[in-house]
């Protein structure tokens, strides 16, 4: 494919960058899954060398990466369902943009009801 | 009078580039399936790991070593991690090798940074798995009440 195409009907529009949220969530993801596995293997060396591991992500800084990780994980995870229904739904290359808006909606709002309690335990009072 | 007209280029294809009835073609179609299915799976697997590791209890707060104990206590959840595990592990790997194949021209580029997918995959799945299987609540520096 050409590097320097332009002017379709795909290039910069939203088709073109739910892609490429998908991706980069995606990759996201499973760096974190290789970071996430080798500190879970802690539990078998010693569990005060985990409990200290551990105790890095329950700082208030690290509560917002937390957010941006589920943030990243809610999005791949809903629009990889409606990447699922184009493929196999009979209608469903007809309905992907208005889809692709339920996404979205159902991202926004799962994500603030996350972001509330995630937030208020790991800034609040302890 | 009927002329058989040859397919179009079939003549000035190479048979070597051509796409035999074995070709990679199965195999990257049930990558593509796996890709759906797993996803499907792995929705139910880690909103539950999500749910119950940051929101019920303390969430993120209440993690410590007592709590994956008492999480691994139970069969379940050594069988849910480890599904979780296996799904995910070779979900994302499969989708960062398309990744690759998309961006990496050079052959041999391609060939090294899919080399070094595979195996940090292939640890980390074993690595998981041990762990899981062979975990123990009175490991070095356990303070559980079992332990002492
Ligand atoms: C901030 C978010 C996360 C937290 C706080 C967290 C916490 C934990 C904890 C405490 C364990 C120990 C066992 C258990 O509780 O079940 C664990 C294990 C595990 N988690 Fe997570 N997790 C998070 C996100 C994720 C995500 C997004 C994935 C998958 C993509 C994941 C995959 C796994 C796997 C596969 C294991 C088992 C590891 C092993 O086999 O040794 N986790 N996680
Ligand atoms: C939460 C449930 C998930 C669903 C529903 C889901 C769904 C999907 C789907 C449908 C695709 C497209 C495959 C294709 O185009 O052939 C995909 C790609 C991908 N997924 Fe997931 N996925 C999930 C979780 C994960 C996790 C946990 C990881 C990382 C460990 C991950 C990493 C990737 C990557 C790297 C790609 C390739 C993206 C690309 O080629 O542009 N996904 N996912």
């Amino acid at each position: 494919m050409s590097k320097t195409s332009s002017g379709t009907l795909y290039r910069g529009h939203e088709g073109m960058w739910s892609w490429v949220g998908h991706r980069v969530t995606g990759v996201a993801i499973f760096l974190y899954l290789l970071v996430h596995v080798l500190d879970t293997a802690m539990v078998r060396v010693d569990a005060n060398a985990y409990n200290a591991i551990i105790s890095t992500y329950q700082t208030p800084w690290m509560a917002f990466g937390e957010v941006g990780l589920v943030a990243a994980i809610l999005f791949h995870a809903f629009n990889g369902v409606r990447l699922i229904l184009v493929d196999f739904w009979k209608q469903g290359t007809k309905y992907q943009r208005q889809m692709l808006w339920g996404v979205l909606i159902v991202w926004v709002i799962v994500l603030a009801a996350f972001t509330i309690r995630h937030l208020s335990i790991a800034l609040g009072g302890h | 009078m009927s002329v058989s007209i040859p397919a179009p280029r079939s003549q000035r294809i190479d048979p070597k580039y051509k796409r035999g009835p074995k070709s990679h073609g199965s195999f990257e179609k049930l990558a593509w399936l796996f890709m759906r299915l797993s996803g499907v799976v792995l929705i139910v697997l880690i909103f539950g790991h999500l749910f119950t590791n940051l929101m019920v209890g303390e969430g993120i707060s209440g993690i410590s070593f007592g709590f994956v104990a008492g999480k691994w206590a139970a069969l379940v959840w050594r069988v849910w991690d480890l599904v979780l595990l296996w799904l995910a592990m070779l979900h994302g790997a499969n989708g960062v090798r398309t990744i690759i194949n998309d961006y990496a021209e050079k052959h041999a580029t391609r060939a090294w940074l899919k080399g070094i997918l595979y195996v940090a995959t292939i640890f980390i799945i074993v690595l998981g798995s041990l762990v899981i299987f062979t975990f123990d609540p009175c490991v070095t520096g356990s303070e559980l009440a079992q332990c002492l």
